[in-house]
Parts: structure tokens; C-alpha cells; sequence
């Protein structure tokens, strides 16, 4: 009987195998975040022996937690793959857009513009990110090969037909697809496989004491980019990370999960979703996920 | 943990999304977060009842109007399995997305609403669900609380979709009367339809046999990429990488590689999780041979003794998606059969057929959008095929158009008549 991560697997190795056989310059996208990280390690056995044929993109809104770029330069290192880092503070110095100002500003809808600009300077025609249908629910909606116009756009209404395992990665130059290798995978599957394969994450998934403030329910942590405002209190908590993002949009939540194991029975039993729980950028409008993938977003 | 993916399908009122909400909510599969938002927004519409539909109707345009226009992917677990659900549009102009959700699935369930009976929606999307092969197939009479459980209506619609169905190629059909909003038969047994002996729809969906569905006998293994890493360590590895099509592949094996004809054994067989003995179908993996042949992306690997068909001639079922132009006899379209990148044209349509009464139409000179005929295809090299009721991947293609780039057209690959 073949089990339900076994067949997770046997399609994202095929998919991101596809998407190398068909396209000049594919590139994944890698943020050090757990489902980039998951990716990265099925695209090295997709591989295997051979190294993997890309490079790995990071875009960094320089607001990061430490630990997650200290983890991204290791785990380059450790799977031989080529890093090439966009730089949000780099667009914003070139003129291409304004910081984000403001007591609440966040850089993360920044992003969208190095994200595009970065795909037209190397020439990317692929690019695969880490997005999981049951994340949200635009992604719910979206294919596996998903086509963008020459302005970076997702149409979510004129998606192709994706029948069977047949992809259709023709575009016009300038056009690029998106590829999510693991849309059919859950939360729990994520870490089914960081369970069994043993796969090192960042830190900051698991457990640790830190200084957090309470923002509109959620634990946000103090750093840098990140104060509390008048009537917000500094405390310290045992937190951990559920996903990993910009560090000014991205809430820890209460946990003593400190291992793999107790990471997936924390998961198994969670009664909220893991971007409802730690995402401000969700918040924003019913519809704030399609409206920035319309855009260009992840 | 077995996993089940499977398609609801049915007409536009018939309660799809509220009994995937069912499911989901008795399965304790929705969490707080969701069930807040559709809360609000069920409320803020002003509506007196929680529109569970909003779970999967994800895009705007859908919300604004009330309708499913794509399918959504969701993804919930029993301790007995796990499942994909395809939630398919109902609306005919939305049928190509319905396809796309229901072309991978192994069971489809069919919403009939016991007032209405079957109506043309359900002959539609019953054989959609033929023509794709989709092996199981769950016809679910819902809303029985509006017809006060009454046996005879159930039965009524059972023999009414028997008659339609004994035309079409349905191998495995299950009749089961539920109320999606009472929740009656879907996760526990209705009370008030004691007459029924057959299962709840969860009931079934976590023990459907489905492990013998895969074509386990004829060795197929479509070449998608070659793996040379020419590093100090490995200077010699060359690999086959692809996913097993059909039947078995062991270390050991006898294989024949087309189109060169050249045989060759196979040595070894690496795996995601390092090397193994043989793979299965669905598996992907890494062939190494003994000889070293020329062999590229579009070779397919065989047995010797069972080799699939091999033609530029081709007859196959074909479901037109393309709104902004019908197909083209004799214009040249890209095909992509398994990995491998042809061209070509579709020279006749042998007939179109009628969707509501399975007639078939002569005298076709284009198929437009939605329709669905049996074609002659040329292709510029030979396909290494099997019919697609043999194997629904080395039996299935699609068509691209040239110019716009889009996906025109779904392929189902048949025998020829005789």
C-alpha cells in the first residue's frame, strides 16, 4: 500500500523534475522557511547524484529573524546550491519604490516588486515557491504550473486546464509560470517529512523563551524593526514559530513543543489555521492573499 | 496511511459545498479561524444560515457571485485515511476546470437533488466521469429530508440514472441517499431512513477498495529527464529519471527502450529514498542499464515481450476547452502525450456527441467549446500509447495552441473501431 507522503513525494520530485526538462532557467524560491526548505531537500533527491540543476532565489525585505538567515546560508552550503539573494533595500535605494513608513510598516508587500524585478534580471521562466493549498483560500484555487502575464500577473480566471499529470509551460518571452511542487501537501505533512527524513529547520520552530508584545491577538516579537507601540507591554514567553516570514508580519504563538514529535502532536490538535494564527499581512481584506497574487506576490 | 483523491460533481444547486462543509465540519476538519470568517461574512451579507459554500468558493468573483467557477483543492484525514477533495464547478462554461478536478481523482461523487431527479448536469458530468475513467463512482440522491425520506423516490432516481448509465463505461456505482444539511448518512446513520442498509458516505470513501486500480501488469516508463552529474565521485552514472506509468520495474528486468528497439537490463533503481528492489506505478525513480544506449526525454522503456502501441495514426475522444476558438481541422496544434513533445492535426471528427442523450452526430466539421467528439490525429512522430482505458497515462494527451499557448483540448486514446 503506498502511503499519502510517499505519493506527496513521487509528485513533487516529478513536477520539479518536469519543470527542469522543460524550461531554460528555472529557479526556486527559498526563504527558510519550513515548506521552502521541504522543497529544497526534494529537489535535491530529485537530483541525486547529480547536483541540483538552479539556483535557489532568497527575497530579502531585511527585516529577518537572525536565526532563519544564519539557517538559509547553512543549508545552501550543505546541499551545494547557488544563492542569489533579492534585495527589497536594494530596490528601495535604486528608486524603484519607498520604504514603508509608519508605526505598522511592513515591507513585506514590498516584496512583489524585487520578486519581479529579480525574475527579469536573471531571465527566469519558472519559478517554484513553496505555496500549499490548504494554506489559504486563493492557493486552494490555484494549479501546479501557474502561468504569469509580462506584468508578473496571476488571472484567476483564465487558469489553463490542467489535466492528469500533463503540464503546459508554454509562454511568450517575458512571461514566466509559477510552480508549487507541494500544493497537495498539509501542515502536518510538512512535518511527516522534517520527521522522517530528519530535516534540520530553523531554530526558531521550536520552543524557546523570547520577548514578544500582544498586537490584535497575536504574540509579535520585539526586534529591531518591530516595537510596541503606547499600552503595549513587553513580556517574555515560551513561543514558538508556526511559519516564517518578514519579521514584522509574521506572530509567534504560545508552544513548549520542542521537538519534531511534539511539534506534530501541537499540529495534529490545532484548532486554528497556521497563516490565521501568525499572519497580519491575511488581514487585511477578504480577499488579501488573491488580491497580491494578482499582482505578482508568491 | 492510504490517501482517497476524490471530485464532487453535479448540477449548480444540487448542495456540493455544502456537503463537502458536512464532511469537513463532522470530521472536525475545519478550524476555528475558518468557521469565524464565514461567519462574519454570511452575517455581514446578511444571510440567517452559515454559507458553507464560502469554505471553498475562494476567489472573489466566486464570492460576488455566489457561484464556483474553479475547483478548489481541500484536504482532510480519518484515522483510516486521507483524502483530496476536488470541488468541481457545476456551471456548464466552467466544465474544462470540472475536468481538470476530476481527471486525477479516484472516486467521483455525483449530487443528485431527490426533488429534481437526474437532470441533464448529472448525464454531463456522469459521462465526464465515464469518458475520464475515473474508476469509482458515488451517486449521492441529497436533500432527502425535503422528500421526507421517502424509499420510493430514492429508488425512482436509482433505476432513472441505471437506464441512462448502462450506456456509458461505469464499472463501480454506488447509490446512497443522504441530507447534506441534516447530515443525514454522511458520517453517521440517518435515523429516519432505517430502510437503507448500505453505508455512510464516509464509511465508504475510508474502505473503497482502490489499491488494485492502477494498471500493475504492462511495464511503461516514459524517460522525463536524464541524470548525468559527471562529478569525481559518480563519473560513470547516467540515469533515467521518470514515474512508473504502469506495471513493475525490477532490478534484473529485461527492457526495451523506444523507439530504437535496442534492449537492454536493468541494474539498479534509485528512489527518492535512495536505491530499491523494484517500483511500482506512481513511483518516481531513477533507472540505471547495463549498456550504455542513447536514450532522451520522450523514450519510453518497456518490456520486450509487451511493448505499448506505437502509431502516428491515431483515434481518440477529444473534450474541446478552448472558448476563444473551436477547433480546427487540419491546423497544427502542439501535443503533449506523457513526456514527450509532438505536433499535430486532427484530420476528421468521426462524430460529436450529444452530451444529454449520448446520440452520435456525423457530419462534424469543428468541435467548439465544451463539446466533445471522436477524432482522427496525426501526430509529426509516433506516440508510444495504450488505450486509455488500459492506462490513463500513456493513454491521454492534451493540445496546445501554437500561438496563444493555451490548453485546447483534453485526448482520451482508443483503440480503432473495427
Amino acid at each position: 500500500m503506498k502511503s499519502a507522503l510517499r505519493s506527496l513525494i513521487d509528485e513533487a520530485v516529478t513536477i520539479i523534475r518536469e519543470v527542469a526538462a522543460e524550461f531554460e532557467r528555472p529557479a526556486m524560491l527559498f526563504s527558510g522557511g519550513k515548506d521552502s526548505v521541504v522543497m529544497l531537500h526534494l529537489a535535491a533527491r530529485a537530483f541525486s547524484p547529480a547536483r541540483v540543476p538552479f539556483p535557489v532565489m532568497h527575497i530579502d525585505t531585511g527585516h529577518n529573524f537572525a536565526e532563519v538567515i544564519e539557517f538559509r546560508d547553512r543549508a545552501v552550503r550543505d546541499l551545494d546550491v547557488q544563492l542569489i539573494v533579492g534585495s527589497v533595500q536594494a530596490s528601495i535605494d535604486a528608486g524603484r519604490m519607498q520604504d514603508a513608513t509608519g508605526p505598522r510598516a511592513s515591507r513585506n508587500p514590498l516584496q512583489t516588486v524585487t520578486l519581479l524585478d529579480s525574475i527579469k534580471e536573471h531571465k527566469f521562466d519558472a519559478v517554484f515557491g513553496g505555496a500549499r493549498r490548504d494554506e489559504e483560500r486563493a492557493r486552494a484555487k490555484e494549479r501546479v504550473y501557474s502561468h504569469r502575464d509580462a506584468f508578473g500577473q496571476w488571472d484567476p480566471k483564465t487558469q489553463r486546464p490542467e489535466l492528469w499529470g500533463i503540464y503546459n509551460g508554454r509562454h511568450k518571452p517575458g512571461e514566466h509560470f509559477r510552480i508549487f511542487p507541494i500544493s497537495n501537501w498539509t501542515e502536518l505533512d510538512i512535518w511527516q517529512f522534517v520527521a522522517d527524513y530528519n530535516i534540520d529547520l530553523p531554530s526558531i520552530y521550536y520552543a524557546h523563551r523570547r520577548q514578544v508584545f500582544r498586537r490584535d491577538n497575536m504574540w509579535m516579537a520585539v526586534s529591531p524593526f518591530l516595537q510596541p507601540e503606547d499600552g503595549e507591554t513587553i513580556t517574555e514567553e515560551l513561543v514558538r514559530f508556526r511559519t516564517v516570514g518578514d519579521a514584522t508580519c509574521t506572530a509567534a504563538i504560545e508552544s513548549s513543543a520542542s521537538t519534531i514529535e511534539q511539534v506534530i502532536a501541537e499540529t495534529s490538535v490545532a484548532r486554528i489555521t497556521e497563516r490565521g494564527a501568525t499572519r497580519a499581512d491575511d488581514r487585511i481584506s477578504e480577499a488579501g492573499m488573491e488580491d497580491r497574487k494578482r499582482t505578482g506576490y508568491f | 496511511m492510504e490517501r482517497l483523491h476524490f471530485a464532487t460533481v453535479g448540477s449548480v444547486d444540487d448542495g456540493k459545498s455544502t456537503l463537502i462543509g458536512r464532511l469537513l465540519y463532522d470530521s472536525k476538519s475545519i478550524f476555528e479561524d475558518q468557521l469565524e470568517h464565514i461567519e462574519a461574512v454570511s452575517k455581514r451579507r446578511g444571510d440567517d444560515y452559515v454559507d458553507l459554500s464560502l469554505l471553498t468558493d475562494g476567489l472573489r468573483a466566486e464570492r460576488e457571485q455566489g457561484i464556483t467557477i474553479d475547483v478548489a483543492y481541500r484536504y482532510f484525514a480519518t484515522p483510516k485515511r486521507s483524502f483530496i477533495i476536488a470541488d468541481c464547478p457545476g456551471h456548464i462554461q466552467y466544465t474544462r476546470n470540472m475536468i481538470t478536478g476530476a481527471s486525477n481523482a479516484d472516486l467521483a461523487i455525483v449530487l443528485v437533488d431527490a426533488r429534481t431527479g437526474v437532470v441533464e448536469q448529472t448525464r454531463r458530468h456522469s459521462l465526464l466521469v465515464s469518458l475520464l475513467g475515473v474508476p469509482h463512482l458515488v451517486i449521492c440522491v441529497n436533500k432527502m429530508d425535503l422528500v421526507e425520506y421517502d424509499q420510493a423516490i430514492f429508488d425512482k432516481i436509482r433505476e432513472e440514472f441505471e437506464t441512462f448509465a448502462s450506456r456509458l463505461d461505469l464499472r463501480d456505482v454506488t447509490f446512497l441517499p443522504i441530507s447534506a444539511l441534516a447530515g443525514d448518512n454522511v458520517v453517521s446513520r440517518s435515523a429516519n431512513m432505517s430502510w437503507f442498509e448500505g453505508p455512510t458516505l464516509l464509511h465508504h470513501l475510508e474502505n473503497i477498495y482502490i489499491a488494485s486500480d492502477d494498471n500493475r501488469i504492462d511495464t511503461r516508463f516514459p524517460v522525463q529527464y536524464v541524470i548525468r552529474p559527471q562529478r569525481a565521485d559518480t563519473p560513470d552514472y547516467r540515469g533515467y529519471a521518470g514515474r512508473v506509468a504502469g506495471g513493475m520495474l525490477r532490478v534484473g528486468d529485461d527492457i526495451m527502450v523506444l523507439p530504437s528497439g535496442l534492449t537492454s537490463t536493468i541494474t539498479g533503481i534509485d528512489s527518492p529514498d535512495g536505491p530499491v528492489e523494484q517500483a511500482e506505478p506512481g513511483q518516481a525513480v531513477t533507472v540505471l542499464l547495463k549498456d550504455d544506449l542513447s536514450i532522451t526525454r520522450g523514450d519510453m522503456l518497456c518490456r520486450p515481450n509487451n511493448r505499448p502501441r506505437t502509431s502516428q495514426e491515431l483515434e481518440a475522444m477529444l473534450c474541446w476547452m478552448d472558448d476563444a476558438a473551436p477547433l480546427q481541422l487540419d491546423k497544427i496544434y502542439t501535443v503533449k502525450h506523457t513526456t514527450k513533445l509532438a505536433r499535430g492535426k486532427v484530420s476528421n471528427v468521426l462524430y460529436r456527441l450529444d452530451i444529454s442523450n449520448l446520440h452520435r452526430e456525423t457530419n462534424i466539421k469543428e468541435l467548439k467549446f465544451n463539446e466533445i467528439g471522436r477524432v482522427t490525429l496525426h501526430t509529426t512522430s509516433p506516440l508510444f500509447f495504450d488505450d486509455y482505458h488500459q492506462n490513463r497515462t500513456t493513454g491521454s494527451f492534451i493540445l496546445v495552441d501554437e500561438s496563444s499557448g493555451q490548453t485546447v483540448a483534453a485526448g482520451m486514446l482508443l483503440s480503432p473501431r473495427s
